[in-house]
């Protein structure tokens, strides 16, 4: 099935749509970059110019940019931490044989199927309110004062929201890999004299990584959009205080209806992701070879 | 100091009584085989032995110590699994010093026991590897390593040989022969292959629906089978076994004649050949022979039978006799 002529016969079929999606990037992506480098606000649209790296460097000389940059980075990380932690645990109970174990699994992934902006309000509303919210209550049941979560610790409050959110995700992949380990290499490693922790650290562990390293890989590319659930909570305050990247950039775009600064904006979580990217690929992506 | 005595051991997941008691002695240094069609129990009596399942009732002695309620590693064995189960992510060196570091053994030590199994089991050049990088053969010897570095007081081995070829198990066979030889440790071996229970084995114990249906030395087996079950479990081809009135000449509900004691020739019996195999050594027919059924009749050297051929049999050596209980009489 490598003959020259099947060789080149697969090249041209698969041309046309590797023609396609290169071309449904890469439009995207010059128009970006052509507008990052105008001075294009829709309140004057009349008014544009070429303006060199003057987008970018309002976004530079900006304070909150370097706070929205450690704020993206802040919820990536957070998110990834409690997700693959709580995860693995969960994921670890839940294999345990139990009676209603189909019905519980299905619990356990049902965050998963509400809408950010959906969960969000859930938890605004239900769980952080002052007033309302359930944490409110048990505070007071306590006789403390209510915590005001999306007020004072808005980063926090949100890494919670978005950690509720992708838990199911990373709890299932890790279910799966857990299931695929052989019961035999448990028992060999019960003969061997390993301890339950031993038994986690040396066997079980080792054979989630590559799981572990899928579902940092998957979650990394979604956490960094993060937009839905700030939008409906805080707003990217109180002040900055939440303001992400990509919430900057909605800012300049819809908000201040300055499209130059937002495509700078857009090119720089564009550079942002790649070199994210590289250093996970660098650090993990050794996990996903045999 | 590997002597294992199992009192009315039973075990019963939920209703079903796999194993209904069992009583069983294994004297230290023996090689003990557990053989019998699959299904049979002899797998859960080894993990009963192990410690990876619980028993019902009963009681498991290790050297004279109630071992029924330790968990598996206070036991003092080792086990080899049917799928290896080699911990992948780790090289053979820590594969096979794996139980000495959860022993908190010191690492110098541990070394250098390693490198002693190694040596005995002619891995000493694939210790850097990971278990995915070696053929069966070597993995199964991986297995054996990890389990001899402990010094066990028995080893198990469930049906360990059944994932190689048939060129490899031969020459495992004889590696763990040996093996039993140098080490003189108990060894509890189960297999469904009654070659490899005879062949290795000082004592063949013979399970069917988790009893035990006979417990002896090989040739013992093949020349005293206690019932009808044993007469047609323990042989390679299975005995003939005859019922109406050739089994009322012998005056028993049932005879048995091994195909090896059958001759070709001149005889009292005769019957169309179906089927012959001729391995060189020896030929196998299937014989249909009129009134008894079809015997299969194993000649020496080559026989010049074909499909379709009319020949005579004599019986030529033992009759086994069996009452309508199916008991050796």
């Amino acid at each position: 099935m490598s003959t020259h002529s099947s060789r080149l016969a697969a090249r041209m079929m698969v041309a046309p749509s590797v023609v396609l999606l290169l071309i449904w990037m890469i439009v995207p992506l010059a128009m970006t970059l052509y507008y990052s480098f105008r001075f294009y606000r829709l309140l004057s649209p009349d008014r544009t110019n070429w303006v060199g790296f003057n987008n970018y460097l309002w976004f530079f000389n900006s304070p909150d940019f370097w706070l929205a940059l450690f704020n993206t980075l802040a919820l990536v990380g957070g998110v990834l931490f409690i997700t693959v932690v709580l995860g693995t645990l969960i994921a670890l109970l839940i294999d345990q044989p139990i009676k209603g174990q189909g019905f519980l699994r299905i619990l356990v992934i049902a965050p998963f199927f509400v809408m950010p902006p959906v969960a969000a309000s859930i938890w605004e509303n239900l769980f952080m309110h002052p007033q309302n919210g359930l944490f409110a209550a048990v505070a007071q049941g306590f006789g403390a004062q209510p915590i005001l979560f999306l007020e004072q610790y808005p980063m926090w409050s949100i890494i919670g929201i978005v950690s509720w959110e992708w838990l199911p995700f990373a709890t299932l992949i890790l279910l799966t890999a857990l299931q695929s380990l052989s019961s035999e290499q448990l028992e060999a490693a019960e003969m061997d004299g390993a301890s339950p922790f031993a038994r986690f650290r040396y066997i079980i562990l080792p054979h989630m990584t590559r799981a572990i390293t899928v579902v940092i890989l998957i979650q990394t590319i979604f956490l960094l959009g993060i937009f839905g659930e700030i939008f409906t909570t805080t707003q990217g305050g109180p002040g900055s205080a939440s303001t992400t990247l990509p919430y900057m950039i909605f800012k300049q775009a819809i908000a201040a209806k300055d499209i130059g600064r937002a495509a700078a904006g857009g090119i720089i979580a564009v550079i942002l992701a790649n070199i994210v990217a590289y250093f996970l690929m660098r650090g993990l992506g050794r996990n996903l070879e045999n | 100091m590997g002597k294992i005595q199992l009192t009315k051991v039973r075990k019963s997941f939920g209703e079903v009584d796999v194993i209904p008691g069992i009583d069983l002695t294994i004297e230290n240094g023996e090689f003990v085989v557990f053989v019998g069609p699959s299904g049979c129990g002899k797998s859960t009596l080894l993990r009963l032995i192990a410690g990876l399942e619980d028993t019902t009732s009963g009681v498991i002695d290790i050297d004279g110590k109630d071992a029924t309620n330790l968990p598996p590693a206070k036991r003092g064995l080792a086990m080899v699994f049917q799928s290896y189960a080699l911990y992948p992510h780790m090289t053979v060196r820590k594969n096979i010093g794996f139980p000495l570091k959860m022993a908190g053994m010191d690492p110098a030590e541990q070394d250098k026991r390693v490198e002693r199994a190694a040596k005995v089991l002619n891995l000493s050049n694939y210790l850097d590897r990971r278990p995915g990088q070696l053929s069966g053969g070597q993995r199964q010897r991986v297995a054996i390593g990890r389990a001899i570095v402990r010094e066990p007081a028995a080893f198990l081995f469930d049906e360990p040989l059944s994932n190689l070829d048939a060129a490899l198990r031969v020459g495992m066979r004889q590696e763990i022969s040996e093996l039993h030889q140098s080490l003189k440790t108990t060894m509890i071996y189960v297999t469904h292959d009654q070659v490899e229970a005879m062949t290795m084995a000082d004592k063949i114990v013979v399970l069917n629906a988790g009893h035990i249906e006979q417990v002896g030395a090989p040739l013992e087996l093949y020349n005293f089978p206690r019932n009808l079950f044993v007469a047609g479990f323990i042989g390679s081809p299975k005995m003939n076994l005859i019922e109406g009135a050739e089994a009322a000449k012998h005056n028993a509900h049932t005879i048995g004649i091994r195909p090896e004691h059958i001759t070709v020739g001149d005889g009292p019996w005769e019957g169309v050949v179906g089927l012959s195999e001729h391995l060189g050594s020896d030929s196998f027919l299937k014989v249909a022979v009129e009134g008894l059924g079809t015997m299969t009749v194993r000649a020496p050297g080559e026989v010049h039978a074909r499909h379709g051929d009319r020949i005579r049999l004599a019986p030529a050596g033992k009759i086994h006799r069996f009452d309508t209980n199916g008991l050796a009489i």
